[in-house]
Order: structure tokens, then sequence, then C-alpha cells
């Protein structure tokens, strides 16, 4: 035999041992991506963490059966319920978010029942969500398996609440009208408010927009970091942060903010207040109840969301600004919602602030922008 | 520029050219100037035939022509008011002259820009008409002229502006009254008008008054009708913050104005304060305590 035939013959024993102890002692992730996910393939939940950590797999892989079929508590709960709980009993930002990630974090344990506290990391189109639970986890037999701490979906009491706020249409002149002829001004925004922060990524332009007119507003800002020696640097725009439907004499806090820029090289900062006139619902009307701040340590800015109307709201987003002790806005900071919003049922909100800005925060103002399935808004 | 002007332009800059070289006498005969779209003709002299262009902005007309006979144009052929060429190509020669066509006297449109469309009541200047004045063949008719501008509503005239044109236009300011409602805001030029409608809106709340009582456990927070400082009352839709704080706890809710009222049921804490805004308007405070 050749020294050729021979390296032949030790590469493929040796890919042969590798498959073997791949597939005998896999790790972990490999399991889930290769979609195993359920573990106890190869490796039985012998532990609290290894139950959870099988259903938060299960659960990233969408295998609902499998899931459901693990959890020590099934009986109380139909498969239906368990997957609208982690996805949302109506369109709402659950419905299309996947589970990025998740952590265990155990708490208590027994010979026979543990705690733990489990952390799931969705990721939606605007970002990523945390849904935490704790989690009881029991000894059956010889493996544990996850009570699950269902949510139960809240119903809205039968009942007719009757709904009379104005909407506003528009018509605006057609393409064959002659030059010069009339048609529907755009409302008159104005920023009542604006200031640039220097932050570790960048700089950060926040400020308010005031719809001054008697119309409804679709708002826009743009902000243009102009340097001392005239070139520009930089123009962005809120994008989302920033509530776009703006109803008369309603106030928007908004965001921009430029990464990697400095705020010593920026010599000036023009602003663009943007306004198209948008046909526009005054309902439904959402009240920011029992709103606090929490201070420092761990700042948060906590509350709840009451939909006052007979509409499902499918999202929502929370935007609050803070002020300091002379009025001045120092943060602006904003939360989606990842649940419907039913009528009269309300739904906590949790924002967090920076803790450097956190001590300079006296007061705080906080508008919900929503979205409902076939209207407006 | 749209392309036939293009050439026309250029025909007519190369037949000046080549005619002032020539220095020749004509044999044709053309009125000082021509309005608008009306009817005119060319006397010729000599014999023989001949054939007539006239070109000029936008327009280029050809004529077969026997000489010593008038060439006729009738009513609307010549429409473009400018500076033509007017070409008379003989056997063995060419004749060239100019010809100004002048817009007609009579104007039969107005282009009116008023602006805004929308504005809030009283407000001094606020409102801007610029008219232009044209013939019946879009041609802007420079001829000073007065222009008529005036704001009125159902009750009657309000103001007015009597103004001459300038090179085809005039222009006026006025106040927004100070009761609102929609305006007619007319431009006259000689018989001729065009309307446009204005806007005038209620100013920013002049005093927002809040009231409080309980209801089945809650607290009812509405305000007094809400006017501008001219009395008119401010639109439905406008939205009113109400909020309520209470120690360490806040409630804000934005509600829209509903038959001139702001409405809201929030919770009910005794020594709570609560307190109303619309835009950069702030109401009175007033702290509930516990339905006394």
């Amino acid at each position: 035999m050749n020294k050729g035939r021979l390296l032949a013959v030790a590469i493929a024993v040796a890919t042969l041992a590798l498959l073997a102890i791949g597939t005998i002692w896999p790790v972990p992730s490999a399991v889930a991506y290769a979609g195993g996910g359920k573990g106890d393939l190869l490796v039985s939940p012998s532990t609290p963490d290894a139950a959870a950590n099988d259903l938060g797999t299960q659960i990233r892989l969408h295998a609902w059966d499998k899931a459901y079929s693990s959890l020590a508590n099934k009986a109380e709960f139909t498969q239906s319920q368990f997957i609208h709980d982690l996805t949302g009993y109506a369109l709402s930002l659950r419905t299309y978010a996947t589970l990025d990630g998740f952590e265990v974090q155990p708490l208590h344990q027994s010979a026979n029942d543990a705690e733990l506290i489990m952390k799931l990391r969705w990721s939606t189109v605007v970002g990523t969500f945390e849904d935490k639970r704790d989690v009881h986890v029991v000894r059956i037999g010889d493996h544990w398996a996850v009570n699950w701490p269902i949510v139960p979906e809240q119903h809205v009491p039968p009942q007719v609440i009757p709904v009379n706020y104005l909407r506003w249409d528009v018509i605006k002149s057609g393409s064959g009208d002659d030059w010069g002829a009339q048609d529907v001004e755009a409302p008159h925004v104005r920023i009542v408010d604006m200031h640039p922060v220097n932050r570790a990524d960048g700089v950060v332009v926040m400020g308010e927009l005031l719809n001054e007119d008697v119309i409804p507003a679709y708002v826009s800002v743009r902000a243009t970091l102009v340097s001392k020696t005239g070139s520009v640097l930089d123009s962005e725009g809120s994008f989302d942060m920033i509530s776009h439907t703006l109803l008369p004499k309603q106030v928007t806090p908004f965001v921009i903010r430029f990464p990697g820029i400095d705020l010593s090289e920026v010599g000036s900062i023009r602003m663009v207040p943007q306004s198209v006139l948008v046909s526009a619902s005054a309902d439904p009307v959402i009240e920011v109840q029992n709103q606090q701040y929490n201070a420092p340590p761990g700042a948060t800015l906590t509350g709840q969301l009451s939909n006052q109307s007979g509409q499902t709201v499918n999202v929502a987003h929370v935007l609050s600004s803070f002020y300091d002790k002379n009025g001045q806005l120092v943060w602006v900071a904003g939360q989606y919602i990842d649940r419907v919003l039913q009528p009269q049922i309300p739904v906590d909100f949790r924002i967090s602030v920076p803790e450097d800005i956190a001590r300079k925060i006296n007061t705080e103002r906080t508008v919900v922008s929503t979205y409902a399935v076939g209207s407006f808004q | 520029m749209r392309p036939g002007r293009v050439f026309a332009f250029v025909t007519t800059v190369a037949l000046t050219t080549a005619t002032a070289a020539a220095g020749q006498s004509s044999d044709m005969t053309l009125p000082p100037s021509v309005a608008a779209g009306s009817a005119f003709s060319i006397a010729t002299s000599g014999s023989g035939k001949a054939v007539l262009y006239v070109v000029g902005p936008g327009q280029a007309v050809r004529h077969d022509v026997v000489m010593g006979q008038p060439v006729s144009f009738a009513a609307g052929v010549l429409y473009n008011a400018g500076h033509y060429l007017v070409i008379l190509a003989k056997d063995s020669s060419t004749d060239t002259e100019a010809l100004d066509v002048v817009p007609a006297p009579r104007p039969e449109t107005l282009g009116f820009l008023a602006q805004p469309s929308r504005l809030p009541v009283g407000v001094h200047n606020g409102i801007s008409g610029a008219v232009y004045v044209f013939d019946a063949y879009h041609n802007l008719i420079t001829t000073p002229m007065t222009a008529s501008l005036e704001l009125s509503n159902s009750s009657g005239t309000m103001q007015s502006r009597s103004v001459p044109t300038q090179n085809g236009l005039a222009w006026a300011e006025m106040d927004s009254a100070s009761k609102e409602g929609a305006v007619k805001f007319v431009a006259r030029i000689g018989g001729i008008s065009s309307t446009r409608i204005i806007d005038q809106v209620p100013g920013d709340p002049c005093a927002i008054t809040i009231s409080a009582q309980p209801e089945n456990g809650k607290l009812l927070v509405q305000t007094a009708p809400v006017h501008d400082c001219s009395g008119n009352a401010i639109p439905d839709g406008t939205i009113v913050t109400f909020t309520e704080s209470y120690n360490d706890l806040q409630s804000t809710v934005d509600v829209p104005l509903k038959q001139g009222v702001a409405r809201v049921t929030m919770p009910a804490y005794k020594g709570s304060k609560i307190s109303a805004a619309s835009g950069v308007v702030a109401g009175n405070e007033i702290i509930w305590g516990g339905g006394r």
C-alpha cells in the first residue's frame, strides 16, 4: 500500500470517528440546529435545567407538538392555548416573532421540584423583546418536566361600546386641474423642543413636534449634522422613533440617532419637520395608567396602557419624554408592546432609562401610537 | 422649451440675419402689430407666384401667394403672442419682415394663487393673493389693468383691494377675520373672476378649565367647552392631554374634543393632582379631595 492510500484510509477512519462522536455526544447547539431539539433523543432531561432547555429549543424550532407533550401540566390547557400564549391570541408583534435565544436561571431545587426563570428573547421586525417566565419544574419518574405558567387570554365581556369620535377624510385636487388651482394645504407642524446629546455610540438628537393645525398630520423629522467647516456630516430621519400620526394640537417626541459621530465635531444642526395631510381617525384613545418612574439603580418607567375604545389595537408603540427639574428634555425612549390591546384590559409596559441620565429626570410624559388591522392608525 | 419652439427660434434668428445682410426693399406690407387670434391680412405687390411663411413662437404657417393680391389670415390662426418673422419667398429673391403679435386686449382667464388655503383667525396680512391675467389664448396680458381682490363671507364683503397689474401680475395681502369659517377670496379683472376658498380656523385654546366628579369608583374629568381667544369653539378632534399625578404615580391620556368638550375617566386617588393641556396651552390644575 503506498503512502497516498494510507493517507486516504486514515482520513476516512478519522471522519467516521468524528461522525460517531458527534452523533453520540452532540453539543446542544448542534442538536438544536439539526432539528433534533428535544434533546432527549440522546440525552434525557435528567435535570430541571435540561427540561427547561429542551422546552426552549422546541419553542425555537416551533416544534409545538413536542413542546406541549413535554409539559407536566398540559392537562390544564390545550396545545392551541399554549401556542397562543407564546405567539399571541390575536395578530400582534408576537405573531411573526421568532425566538432568538433563551436563558435559564435556576432559583431553587429540591429532590422533586425546582424553580427557574426562563428568559425568552424574541426577535421582531421592530427589534427584540424579552418574555420572562417563572417556571416550576417537577420530577416525574426518572425525568423532569416543566409546569408551563400559561397566561390565559383575557376576555372582554360582551357589550356595545358606542364610538363616535371624529374621522378626517381628504379629497385632493386632481391631475387634470388647471395651473394655480387650489389644493388642500399641508398641516402646519412645529418643532417645540430640540436637544442634542453625546452618547457612547454617537450623537442623539431628540425633541418634540407639535401639530398646531386643526387637521391630522402624518409627520416625520429629518436632521442634518453640519460640521464646523460647513460640510454635511450626516443626515438621518426619525424613522419609527416618533408617533407618525398627529391629531390637532397633539405633541410627539422624536429621536434621531447618528452613530459614530461625536458632538464635538458638530457645528450646527438643520432640522426639517415634514407633514402630509392624511385621512385619520381620533379613535382609539389609549390611556397611560399608573405611570411610575423608578429611580436608579436600574431606572425604568413602568405603567399600563388601557384601550378605552371598542377596537382591538394590534400593535402599540409607547414613547416617553423625560425632563429635568427645569423642564428641559433630557431623554426620549420607547417600547413596542408585543401583545394586542384588548378594550379596557390594561397591558404593562416598561421602558429602561440609561443610568447616567436617570439621575437628572424629574418628570416624564408618555404618548402611544397605535396600529389596528383595517384602520389608518 | 418644446422642440417646435427651439426650431422656430433658430429659424427666426437665421432668417433675420440673412435679411439684414440682403438689405433689399420688400414686396409686402404688414400691419404694425396684430392682436393674438384676430384676423388680418398682408398686402403684396408685384406679379408672379411666391410662398409666404410666418414663423413665430410655437407656430409656423405657410401660404401660396399670387403677388399683387393680399394674403388673409382668419381669426385664430396666429394665437401665440410674440415676435414673428414673415418671409416672402419669390422665384428670384426673398423678402423678410417682422410682425409682432400682441396679447388680445380682453382678458379671458385669470390664474389666481391664494395662500394659504387654511389659517388661524386674526392673522395680520396672513392671506396673500396673486392674480395673473390671460387672454383667450393663454397669453399673459402685460398691459396695465385694474385687478380687484375681495375677501367676503356670507354676510358680505370683509376686505377689498384694487391693485393695478404690472407685467400681467397683481397681488395683495389681507388679514384673516376674528371669526372662524370659510371665506371667498375673489379676484376680478375686466369682468372675469376667479374664486378661492380660504378656511379661517380657530387659533390656540385661550383657556382650558377642567372639573372632576366621581363615577363608578373612578374619576370623570372633563373640560369646559374650549374656545380660542376670539371666542371661536376649538374644533372637535383637537387633542387635550390630561395628566393625573398621585405620589409617584402618573396617568396621562390624549383625548380628542367631542362636541367641544374632552372627557376621560381616570383613577380616583384622594389628593391626586389633575391638569390638562392642549398643544402649548396649559389649563388649570385641580386637586381631587375625594368628592368633597
